[in-house]
């Protein structure tokens, strides 16, 4: 029976696995990991999200 | 004894005061500048109901963390954070604020280059932001040269021909680990905390930068406009 700090590590290790080397997109003279590509676009996403999405106010302040 | 020293503090502050004296005009310039209900505000203008002007402080909470969980690391050193189980968790919260600490930072500067936030006498305001952003590169570089494992080796002899290459290797040896470590716990988050400090107070003397007025015959509510009581960009000292 193992342990709970075994589980919490097979459960996180099966969902990312990250024994292996990073990959990488080449596109000319650019090379970027995957890893930094998808947290510029998770940027990009939050940036619009913040300008679009309403931001909850208090009655009788504005 | 003791009450005699507490009646003479009291007195001498009630004393009046010498309006030639350099502290005297410091704290008449300060107080000036910055009156306490503008330091410490408890109402913005309307425009600021909006998430984009959220990470600003999102940014300066992750870097209260960053500071923090560094403080730690600091005290029990690295044979703690590599194997203790707290001291790994201690790392990872470092390291994943740090992370937080530059998403905010990003969002927050794209926030403010297209909203154009110099305009309205705000120039050091943005300089601030800009260079706090650009030192901040270098303390998360010399953290990653100071974690005392395999990673920061590679990194450092990897970015030795770097920084060779721009002829700064001769003072900044990146393979000096305790040149990188006091750089990364003295010298540079001094002047992270300096700049951040300098950018705050700056928000607070020249206000937050409202967004662009709507062209004339739009139909934008005018409820999102700053027609609020904060004094016009143009006015401010």
């Amino acid at each position: 029976m193992s342990t709970l700090p075994a589980m919490m590590h097979q459960l996180f290790g099966s969902l990312i696995n990250l024994n292996h080397p990073g990959h990488y997109v080449h596109w000319g003279f650019i090379q970027i990991s995957v890893a930094n590509l998808i947290l510029i676009g998770l940027m990009v996403v939050v940036f619009f999200a913040a300008i679009l999405i309403p931001f909850r106010r208090h009655g009788g302040r504005g | 004894m003791p009450a005699d020293t507490e009646v003479a503090a009291d007195s001498a502050a009630d004393l009046p005061e010498d309006a030639d004296q350099l502290t005297a005009k410091l704290r008449h310039a300060a107080v000036a500048a910055l009156p306490p209900g503008r330091l410490m505000p408890d109402r913005q203008p309307a425009y600021v109901a909006s998430w984009i002007y959220v990470f600003g402080v999102l940014t300066l909470s992750a870097l209260a963390v960053v500071i923090v969980t560094g403080l730690v690391l600091a005290i029990f050193g690295p044979s703690w954070w590599h194997v203790s189980t707290v001291g790994l968790f201690v790392n990872s919260l470092h390291l994943w604020s740090v992370e937080v600490f530059f998403f905010a930072m990003v969002v927050h500067l794209w926030g403010k280059f297209f909203m154009a936030a110099w305009r309205g006498r705000r120039r050091a305001t943005w300089i601030t932001g800009v260079v706090s952003f650009v030192v901040s590169i270098g303390a998360a570089f010399t953290g990653y040269l100071s974690q005392q494992n395999f990673d920061s080796q590679w990194i450092a002899t990897q970015a030795k021909d770097g920084i060779n290459s721009t002829g700064a290797g001769a003072i900044f040896n990146v393979t000096n680990f305790g040149q990188m470590l006091m750089w990364h716990i003295i010298l540079l988050p001094l002047v992270v905390v300096l700049l951040v400090g300098l950018h705050v107070l700056l928000v607070r003397l020249r206000g937050v930068v409202p967004p662009f007025a709507p062209p004339k015959g739009s139909t934008i509510e005018t409820e999102t406009v700053p027609s609020h009581e904060e004094i016009p960009t143009g006015d401010r000292p």
